[in-house]
């Protein structure tokens, strides 16, 4: 029942949309990093807002399922292998706000985070990992069975 | 009582800690089934995790975080450290918990 309202909610998101940002959203308090980069409501807008132009690497890997029964819960780990990395950030390509979470790793902890995020829809989970000035990135598919955007 | 289920213990030489928190993280973008009305955006925003004194990760979310947000990862430390976690959502509520490392 939650999946179902969740993904109705998806379907309605981008009528509801302009409600969103015009209400809901803006009262955030001011991010330490990347602004308003959760409101973004496209990759470029998310990226952009950060202030990355990620470079895609290798070194970067996601583990996610291939196949998502359930969007509400997808399960995503990211290991940088990138020497020096101290964020990481999790991004939906095609969810209405992609960015879904960004680590700030403290001295001495491993360049690896799980979580678990939401996803309307199949669509790439991105991971961007930054390190000194430069950052690095590597996405893969995640196909949601039952998507509320006909995935 | 705490809203949070945490736990640190030393695995392979680090420590890994795994945190289960309660919250409804509403996008904001879903609507109520019986009123048709969006219910509003209530997640978890901040996190901030420490050990000791030291702060071993922050973590900024947004809606997109499933309801009832895990997260784990590992750091360099030992056993009896104490790992506390604590989040602020956007309403501007707070909760915490804390661990020993085992």
């Amino acid at each position: 029942m939650k999946r179902r309202t969740f993904l109705q909610g998806t379907l309605a998101a981008s009528a509801a949309g302009l409600a969103v940002s015009a209400g809901l959203l803006t009262p955030r308090m001011v991010m330490a990093e990347g602004g308003g980069a959760f409101d973004a409501k496209t990759m470029e807008e998310a990226l952009k807002t950060m202030a990355l132009t990620p470079e895609d690497s290798a070194d970067i890997k996601i583990k996610a399922p291939e196949i998502a029964e359930n969007g509400a819960v997808v399960p995503v780990t990211v290991t940088s292998g990138v020497a020096g990395t101290t964020e990481i950030s999790i991004l939906v390509d095609g969810n209405p706000t992609p960015l879904a979470a960004t680590f700030i790793l403290g001295e001495g902890t491993q360049p690896e985070a799980s979580t678990r995020i939401k996803m309307g829809k199949t669509a790439n989970v991105v991971a961007i990992a930054k390190a000194g000035d430069k950052s690095y990135t590597a996405k893969q598919e995640v196909k949601v069975t039952i998507g509320g955007c006909g995935g | 009582m705490s809203s949070i289920k945490l736990k640190a213990a030393v695995k392979d030489g680090t420590v890994e800690v795994k945190a289960l928190m309660t919250h409804p993280m509403e996008t904001g973008q879903r609507k109520d089934k019986k009123t048709g009305e969006l219910v509003p955006a209530h997640f978890i925003q901040d996190i901030v995790v420490t050990a000791g004194d030291k702060t071993i990760l922050t973590a900024k979310w947004g809606g997109s975080v499933s309801k009832n947000p895990y997260l784990a990862f590992n750091y360099a430390g030992k056993a009896g450290d104490k790992v506390k976690l604590a989040w602020t959502d956007n309403k501007g509520e707070k909760d915490s918990a804390e661990a020993d490392v085992a």
